[in-house]
């Protein structure tokens, strides 16, 4: 089935906006935010891909052999690199909440503030 | 809300989410098959400046500019994450951490250390061998300053933190962070100085598959990774001190 590897990244979008809903700790909460992301890579990722194209690197193989888009490849770099300083930040805030409020439970965050 | 009408409507609404993705994507070009001419574009204009690594060509020359943007945003988030744990160090506490850490290395089994102290020097070359040829074949400067960030994490395993206080005190981490940024603003500001275009390649292009070939592409990917050793190790040690502060 040729749509298989966007079905793949619908999976991973919605299972890891569930594992955010029913999160009960925010480094959880943070995990499952990765998980989301991880939808984009595979889906820039199958979008260029070609069937029987060559990683796009020119340094043995002739100029004009059909390769996979060099431009989703660099367009994921840009996403990785992103995600991965959205999740320091993120934890950062987790450990800053977990100081304040004694919890890191996101439901109980708000209640022991009185 | 209690968490069982929480679960509930969001499974409702992640069932009609999944479905209005699964209908959207069943309309995209065929798995395999791509269509568009950007991919031929991208890798004729990358062999035209001489790079290799299409992949690299694109991230640091066609792209450049959205690249300076990603580069920016790694170095707010770094230091925004490094203000955030800041903020709860008192005074005092971080001489204490330094003695619980001077024990905990009593305990670390003597083979961790050994590896971590073997493996120091290695990953090193490593990481610069993966950030000066960027161009050339996989890896560049985000992937090598990552590499690089690792071995100051092999330091800290090993159990040196005396030898890491040496290896990273703050003020340098700091400066590599911000020499990084600035190295890729300037190199931008010089394509609109010297080609009349900002992030235009204004340097020699050379010849494909040598060290110093693609213009300012290798130039672009040692400053970005510069940055990003400094930034992940500057992010990694604040998380490090976080957890020895926080172990009494």
């Amino acid at each position: 089935m040729s749509v298989a590897p966007y079905l793949v990244a619908v999976w991973l979008l919605v299972i890891g906006l569930y594992g955010v809903i029913t999160s009960r700790h925010l480094v959880h909460l943070v995990m499952c935010l990765s998980v989301m992301q991880a939808s984009t890579y595979v889906l820039l990722l199958a979008i260029g891909y070609r069937t029987g194209g060559m990683a796009p690197i020119f340094a043995d193989i002739p100029p004009g052999t059909p390769v996979v888009d060099p431009v989703v490849q660099a367009l994921t770099l840009t996403d990785v690199v992103v995600e991965a300083t959205a999740s320091a930040v993120l934890l950062a805030l987790a450990v800053q909440a977990h100081k304040r409020f004694g919890t890191a439970d996101p439901d109980r965050l708000g209640e022991l503030r009185g | 809300m209690s968490p069982a009408v929480r679960r509930a409507l969001g499974l409702a609404a992640l069932v009609a989410l999944g479905g209005l993705c699964a209908w959207a994507v069943a309309g995209l070009p065929d798995f395999g098959h791509p269509r568009g001419p950007y991919a031929t574009a991208a890798v004729r204009a990358s062999l035209r400046h001489q790079v290799n690594a299409t992949v690299g060509g694109v991230t640091f020359d066609v792209r450049g500019i959205d690249t300076l943007g990603e580069e920016l945003i790694l170095f707010c988030a770094a230091i925004g994450a490094t203000l955030l744990l800041r903020a709860q160090r008192a005074e005092g506490q971080a001489q204490a951490a330094v003695e619980r850490h001077e024990e905990a290395r009593e305990q670390a089994p003597g083979s961790l250390r050994g590896l971590g102290a073997a493996l120091v020097g290695p990953v090193l070359v490593l990481g610069a061998y993966v950030l000066a040829h960027g161009h050339l074949t996989p890896g560049g400067g985000f992937q090598g300053g990552i590499i690089l960030a690792a071995a100051l994490v092999l330091v800290y395993a090993a159990g040196q933190i005396v030898a890491l206080e040496r290896v990273r005190p703050v003020d340098l981490v700091e400066v590599s962070e911000a020499a990084g940024a600035a190295a890729y603003v300037l190199m931008a500001v010089g394509g609109l100085v010297f080609a009349g275009a900002t992030m235009a390649n204004f340097l020699p292009y050379g010849q494909a598959g040598m060290l110093l070939s693609g213009g300012t592409v290798p130039v672009l990917n040692v400053a970005v990774g510069v940055e990003v050793a400094g930034a992940i190790t500057l992010i990694v040690t604040e998380f490090l001190d976080q957890a020895l502060l926080r172990r009494a």
